[in-house]
């Protein structure tokens, strides 16, 4: 760890928080519908989309209509992206000619997008049409993102308004997120990123001549595709030489600004935002970790705004940002100790002006170790699941961070939208804790917590580990789940842990060597994707529905006040407390044994 | 349900319309106006040909230039057309084998060369196409390079520093030396 490393992850923190105060406030017109500017400009659009959608903006949706509504609509989305990849070798802006998409993996990744995952079991510039990423993975960045916002703002609403029966419109809610949220911060931001290198272009890819040509070795493969043995039952290998390079590119800055903003994290190309040509410097690299966790934070001041007492947000974001802080530390902390088995073979790993140092397996130079430790939390705080450097080559227990973070639940900041309602699923288990130790009946922001409210929130946060750990567990047992591992002993484990936990949480980000491209993982992926959504949502939003018919209980002595240290303080046991429980077990077996057999040598 | 289904489909075309046509190809417009060398992917251009990217990184192994990281993409190195890192894990047999092989090359280019070797230089980038080494593993290879062009070390030093970028903005990121246009500025010395 450096001076430098330091003043970079702080530097970050300082930019974030000076943020979250004017865009809450923005965001909190845009959902209250009140005048904010952008509204004269873009006012007839949303109109437009009104008229033609044959909806009345005025027009209040109980939490029933309000689900199915958001289901319909995200069905939509998933047969048209379905749709999309099955027929893009017919469709036009697809100058590498790439065919179908085979089926299984058509499902997976339909189910990805529309689910706000971006698990990508496929490489960008080798599987996907330029039409594809623009009308499906695009399209589907915003409106996911746009969906999770839409439903906050729905139990945000259940909070803020008593003896009501509606908690808003889907449409408008969905509109106005991707209007006048999403698509003006998209746009500012791929024009930075194509200002210092992003590459935004329809032309095919360019062929460039290498200035040293390589000869290098490469498998035989024989006639049906297999890789060919020799006598002594090795696969054979042939000398090659190669002369050029071919440079992959496309509209990359306009799709990876929605893919961070909206917490999305589907890299244009297979490397990600380690891809040069998706974040080609610190500057974007700084930029993409702002985006990503920029309006989960900010969304905490929209909600104290919207339930009237800002207070209330500030605590939430303080529970949040203390988890994040500690955990960019721990995994800076773990890479820079770096790997003392390469140390024994006389390798430099100390950092310093000259060298990043550290375990730089999977890393860039220009972002170095501090870049690479702050990105790997923050993607996996929130549910965007990019990435500047390849998780699977981390040390085990600068792996075991992100693992850690997306088994928290995806509340350490989260998803847009998703997030913070997950969050808020925390409080209310937080106030019912603290209510049953001191005898009281539970109430939160003047809504007296009763058996439903309980009963949907336990749903809520046991649905998720037993997703995770069940199909973990039938990976592990099956052939068809362990013939995907890639690296041996524990840390073969850990990729399986790993993808379910990142699927499970609509994370998206993986252990990259687990190979993710069969039927198995396709399927029982697509499943777990979509089960981890929709299945929150429509409990979420029936929560959103029961909070708003209640009415406002006066605070009294023995109300627990949700904006104080001490409730920050509980707010973190609550979550620190049900992922440690649930998972600890299973770490144990992945990244915490690998690091003791690491240290051991 | 009904209810629902002309709303959904009617949506779900025109945000489609907005953010999958008009939003990319505003950003396209706007990017080939307003920086086309960047948004056509910074290549350099000598003699009206395009001989390579400043943000793409080409393997190197001969000793007269200078090597940039070990690149896992398939089936050759930096192959920029599937990017890709290795993703082997830090206690896997392969990355030690891989370490010891890269160290390997590097000290039979340059027998007698005892200094440690800067880890960025025996480790896998996470694209594959890592453009850049640190200003301590360009040192490492001065005395190499410098010996295979006849050239002296002190000029090869000067070259180097000229293609060394120090942090953005005096803050982010990490000191770098570019490879490829090290490695160009150094054949047009001849």
């Amino acid at each position: 760890m450096t001076l430098n490393g330091g003043l970079q992850i702080g530097l970050y923190f300082l930019a974030l928080l000076a943020l979250v105060k004017p865009l809450g406030w923005y965001m909190a017109r845009v959902y209250e519908g009140q005048v904010m500017g952008l509204d004269r400009v873009l006012g007839s659009i949303e109109r437009w989309i009104y008229r033609i959608c044959g909806v009345r903006a005025g027009e209040e949706m109980d939490w029933r209509a309000y689900a199915g509504a958001m289901l319909m609509f995200n069905a939509a989305g998933l047969l048209a992206l379905y749709a999309l990849q099955r027929l893009q070798g017919l469709l036009p802006l697809n100058p590498q000619g790439f065919g179908a998409v085979p089926p299984d993996l058509a499902f997976n990744t339909a189910a990805s997008f529309t689910t706000n995952t971006n698990w990508q079991a496929y490489g960008g510039e080798t599987t996907m049409s330029y039409l594809t990423n623009m009308l499906g993975m695009t399209v589907q960045n915003f409106v996911s993102a746009a969906t999770g916002m839409a439903i906050l703002v729905a139990l945000i609403r259940g909070f803020a308004r008593r003896s009501d029966t509606t908690i808003g419109n889907f449409w408008v809610d969905l509109v106005r997120s991707v209007l006048y949220i999403l698509v003006p911060l998209s746009l500012i931001l791929a024009l930075v990123l194509v200002s210092q290198g992003a590459v935004q272009t329809l032309s095919s890819y360019h062929a460039v001549p290498l200035l040293q040509s390589l000869r290098y070795e490469r498998p035989v493969a024989d006639a049906s595709g297999q890789p060919a043995l020799d006598d002594k039952g090795q696969p054979k290998r042939e000398q090659a030489a190669v002369s050029e390079q071919i440079l992959a590119v496309g509209p990359a800055a306009s799709q990876v600004a929605i893919k961070h903003l909206g917490t999305n994290g589907g890299g244009f190309f297979n490397a990600n935002s380690a891809h040069p040509f998706e974040s080609p410097s610190p500057l974007t690299d700084f930029l993409l970790i702002l985006a990503e966790t920029l309006l989960a934070a900010a969304f905490t001041y929209t909600f104290g705004k919207m339930v009237g007492d800002t207070r209330q947000g500030w605590a939430i974001l303080a529970a949040m940002l203390i988890v994040l802080g500690i955990f960019v530390v721990g995994a800076y902390q773990a890479e820079s100790a770096g790997n003392p088995r390469i140390a024994a073979l006389g390798v430099n790993q100390q950092a310093s002006d000259l060298q990043p140092g550290g375990n730089m397996e999977g890393k860039e130079v220009r972002f170095g170790l501090a870049r690479s430790a702050l990105f790997a939390t923050a993607t996996t705080a929130t549910s965007t699941g990019a990435v500047n450097s390849m998780h699977d080559s981390f040390t085990p227990l600068g792996g075991l961070v992100p693992l850690v973070m997306m088994q928290f639940g995806e509340v350490i900041l989260g998803g847009v939208g998703s997030g913070l309602y997950g969050m808020l699923i925390f409080a209310i288990i937080a106030v019912f804790v603290a209510g049953l130790m001191v005898g009281r009946t539970p109430e939160y922001l003047g809504k007296k917590i009763e058996s439903y409210e309980m009963k949907m929130a336990s749903l809520l946060i046991l649905i998720m580990p037993m997703i995770v750990l069940g199909f973990t567990a039938v990976a592990v047992v099956t052939d068809s789940g362990q013939s995907s591992i890639f690296n041996p002993g524990p840390h073969g484990f850990s990729e399986v842990l790993y993808a379910y936990s990142s699927m499970g949480n609509n994370n998206g980000s993986a252990f990259g060597g687990l190979n993710a491209n069969t039927s198995f993982y396709n399927l029982t992926g697509g499943v777990v994707m979509l089960m981890a959504r929709f299945w929150l949502a429509i409990l979420t939003l029936a929560l959103a529905g029961s909070l708003a018919r209640k009415k406002l209980v006066p605070s009294g002595p023995g109300t627990l006040p949700t904006h104080t240290p001490l409730f920050v303080v509980l707010l973190i046991g609550t979550v620190v407390l049900v992922g440690v429980l649930t998972f600890l077990p299973a770490l144990a077996l992945g990244p915490i044994v690998e690091h003791l057999l690491m240290v051991k040598g | 349900m009904n209810d629902h289904l002309r709303p959904a489909v009617m949506a779900l075309l025109s945000l489609t319309l907005l953010t999958g046509l008009v939003y990319p190809l505003a950003v396209t417009g706007l990017a080939q106006i307003l920086f086309p060398h960047q948004a056509n992917g910074s290549v350099i251009v000598r003699n009206g040909k395009i001989i390579g990217s400043s943000l793409i990184g080409q393997p190197f192994d001969a000793a007269q230039y200078f090597w940039g990281r070990p690149s896992a993409t398939a089936p050759f190195p930096y192959n920029s057309a599937a990017s890709s890192g290795s993703n082997v894990g830090p206690t896997n047999e392969a990355l030690i084998k891989a370490v010891q092989a890269r160290i390997a090359a590097l000290k039979a280019a340059d027998p007698g060369h005892v200094r440690p070797i800067p880890v960025d230089l025996v480790t896998a980038s996470g694209s594959g196409l890592d453009p850049h080494i640190c200003p301590a593993a360009a040192e490492y290879q001065v005395h190499r390079v410098a010996r295979a062009r006849a050239l002296d070390e002190a000029t090869v030093r000067q070259v180097v520093a000229q293609h060394t970028h120090g942090r953005q903005f005096g803050i982010l990121g990490e000191p770098r030396v570019n490879v490829l246009e090290l490695n160009l500025a150094l054949d047009a010395m001849h």
